[in-house]
C-alpha cells in the first residue's frame, strides 16, 4: 500500500488510466479539427465536436516549468520536483521527474523528457517522466 | 454597469487582526459586519442583500438574523469579494435589493470554528495533479514562475524586491503583522519552501475578517462616511490548475477581468493613483502589473525593483503591505478592498496624498479566477 494520493478514474477518464497500466500514454484528438487535448473528455474542447478518438502519444515532451517541493506530500519525501511537462502533441501534464537529481542544476527548462510508467498499486499506474535517453 | 451608480458606504475589518484564537470563523464574519454597520450608522435590519464566500450565504444570513431579498454565494477563492462587489452593483442597479453586506471571515491561523474549504477541489486536480505531490498553495501557485523567469528575464532578486517594498508599506500600518524592514538578502536567505520560492516570498497565515456595505449612489450622501464609488468592475475564470493555463507567463483571467474593469470605468492607466494587486506570493504583482497593462511583458520585475511602487513612487501598490506583510487569512481579497476604500476615504495609515482613483485586482484559486474593482472618491 502507499500513502500516495491516488486517482479514482471516471467513465470519461478510464481509457487514460487503463492505458498507463498497459504502458501507453493515451491522449485524445478531435476527428473534426484534429486538436489533441487533455484532460480526457468525450468531446473536443476546441470546437465542441463529439467525434473524437483515443490515440497513443509519443511519450516525448520537454520540461516546461517546475518547483522543488521542500514541504513533502503523502507518500513522497522532500525534496522532489513537481514539473509541468509540455508534450510533443500539445497538451501539458503534471509529473515528477524520475531518474534525475532533484536540483536546479539537473533540472534545466526545456530539457527533453520521456514518459515512464510508475506502478503504484495493482489498480493505478502513474505516467511519469524522466530525462530522455535518446534525442 | 453605469460608472459610479453605487458606492461603498460602510467598510471595516475585524476588531483584531492576526491571531484571534478565541473567535470562531463565522463570528469573524459577524464581528466585521457589525463593525461595518457601525461605520456607516446602519443596523443589521437595514441589510436586504448578502454575499459571502467560505461559509454559505444561508449560514451568514441566519447567523446575522436577516432574511435577505438577494444573495450571492460565489466562491472562487480569494477574489470572491471582488466578484461580489460586481454582482452587488448589478443587483442594486436592478433594484433586487437596496443595501448589500459582503463579509469575509477566516480563522486561517488558529483554525477556530474552521470549515475545510474545498476551493482547490476539482476532478482535474484529484485525478491528474494531487498524485504528483502538490498540496498546499506554495506547491501549486509557484509552478509557472520558472517559465516566467526563462521567458521574460524575471529574477529571484526581482521577486525578493516585491517583498522588500511591501514591507516598507507595512511599516506604516499599526495593524500589519510584519512591520520591520527587510532586505533582498533577508528574502533570498530565508527558508526554501518550493524552489525558487523562499519563505519571505510567501504570504502570512493569519486570522481576521472584513465587511463592506454598498448602496446606490443617490443614497450614499445620507451616510456619515465619505462615499467610495464603484466606477468599473470585471471578473473571469480560466482553469482549476496552474498547469493548464494557456500561457504560464500570463493569466487569461487577469487579462479579461482587468480589461472589463478598465473599459466599464472608462479610464486609462495614467488615471490610476493607487493600485492593489492580490499578493499571495511575490510573483502575483508581477503578473498583475503586466496582465493589467501597466507595464509591458518582462517589465514588471524591474519596474518594482526601481522603486515605482514604493512609498513616493509613481504607482503606489499594495499600500497595506499586502498578503506578504499585512495579513493573509486565506482569502485575502477582502483586505485589498479595505485598503482601497481607506485610500479613497483618505484615511489609510499609508495614505497616498490626493489619490482619487484606486484599482483593486484579485486572484482566486491558483490563477483560477480573477476580479477587478475600480473605485473613486469623485462622483
Amino acid at each position: 500500500m502507499t500513502d500516495r494520493v491516488l486517482p479514482t478514474p471516471t467513465p470519461e477518464t478510464r481509457h487514460y488510466w487503463e492505458g498507463a497500466k498497459a504502458g501507453e500514454l493515451r491522449l485524445q484528438r478531435c476527428d473534426k479539427c484534429s486538436q489533441a487535448y487533455f484532460p480526457p473528455r468525450p468531446f473536443c474542447p476546441e470546437c465542441g465536436s463529439r467525434d473524437v478518438s483515443v490515440f497513443k502519444a509519443s511519450g516525448k515532451g520537454t520540461l516546461h516549468s517546475y518547483i522543488i517541493n521542500e514541504l513533502g506530500a503523502p507518500g513522497l519525501k522532500p525534496p522532489f520536483a513537481v514539473a509541468i511537462v509540455q508534450l510533443e502533441e500539445g497538451p501539458r501534464l503534471l509529473s515528477n521527474i524520475l531518474e534525475c537529481d532533484q536540483t536546479p542544476e539537473a533540472l534545466q527548462l526545456d530539457m527533453p523528457l520521456e514518459v515512464v510508467f510508475e506502478k503504484v498499486t495493482d489498480d493505478i499506474t502513474l505516467p511519469q517522466f524522466r530525462p530522455a535517453k535518446e534525442a | 454597469m453605469t460608472p459610479n451608480s453605487c458606492a461603498i458606504v460602510g467598510a471595516a475589518e475585524t476588531t483584531d487582526l492576526g491571531k484571534i484564537p478565541d473567535m470562531g470563523q463565522i463570528q469573524l464574519h459577524a464581528d466585521a459586519a457589525l463593525n461595518a454597520l457601525a461605520d456607516c450608522g446602519l443596523s443589521i435590519k437595514d441589510i436586504d442583500g448578502v454575499a459571502t464566500a467560505g461559509h454559505s450565504p444561508q449560514e451568514l444570513a441566519h447567523y446575522l438574523g436577516i432574511v435577505p431579498s438577494w444573495v450571492d454565494g460565489t466562491s472562487v477563492g480569494g477574489c470572491s469579494y471582488m466578484l461580489h462587489v460586481r454582482h452587488a452593483v448589478a443587483a442594486l442597479e436592478a433594484g433586487y435589493c437596496n443595501t448589500v453586506l459582503i463579509t469575509h471571515g477566516e480563522s486561517g491561523r488558529s483554525r477556530t470554528g474552521f470549515l475545510s474549504r474545498p476551493m482547490f477541489a476539482s476532478q482535474f486536480d484529484a485525478q491528474f495533479e494531487a498524485p504528483f505531490g502538490v498540496s498546499i498553495p506554495p506547491t501549486r501557485f509557484t509552478l509557472p514562475v520558472m517559465r516566467m523567469m526563462k521567458d521574460t528575464g524575471l529574477t529571484e532578486e526581482h521577486l525578493a524586491m516585491v517583498a522588500v517594498v511591501q514591507r516598507e508599506w507595512a511599516s506604516h500600518h499599526p495593524r500589519a503583522s510584519f512591520r520591520d524592514p527587510i532586505t533582498v538578502d533577508d528574502v533570498l536567505n530565508s527558508k526554501m519552501i518550493a524552489y525558487p520560492f523562499r519563505k519571505l516570498m510567501c504570504c502570512l497565515v493569519t486570522d481576521g475578517g472584513g465587511a463592506l456595505i454598498l448602496t446606490r449612489a443617490d443614497r450614499a450622501k445620507d451616510f456619515p462616511t465619505k462615499p467610495v464609488y464603484i466606477r468599473g468592475v470585471g471578473e473571469s475564470v480560466e482553469t482549476p490548475v496552474v498547469s493548464q493555463m494557456k500561457d504560464l507567463t500570463s493569466s487569461a483571467a487577469f487579462r479579461v477581468s482587468g480589461k472589463k474593469a478598465f473599459e466599464t470605468a472608462g479610464i486609462t492607466h495614467a488615471d490610476v493613483d493607487h493600485l492593489m494587486i492580490y499578493d499571495a506570493f511575490a510573483h502575483l504583482p508581477i503578473y498583475g502589473l503586466e496582465d493589467l497593462g501597466f507595464v509591458g511583458r518582462g517589465e514588471a520585475g524591474p519596474f518594482i525593483a526601481e522603486g515605482n511602487t514604493r512609498p513616493g513612487g509613481k504607482l503606489p501598490m499594495n499600500t497595506n503591505g499586502g498578503g506578504l506583510s499585512y495579513m493573509h487569512s486565506g482569502m485575502y481579497g477582502m483586505y485589498a478592498l479595505q485598503e482601497s476604500v481607506r485610500q479613497m476615504r483618505g484615511i489609510s495609515p499609508a495614505q497616498v496624498e490626493g489619490a482619487k482613483l484606486s484599482v483593486c485586482h484579485g486572484v482566486g484559486g491558483m490563477f483560477g479566477a480573477s476580479g477587478t474593482v475600480v473605485m473613486t472618491n469623485e462622483a
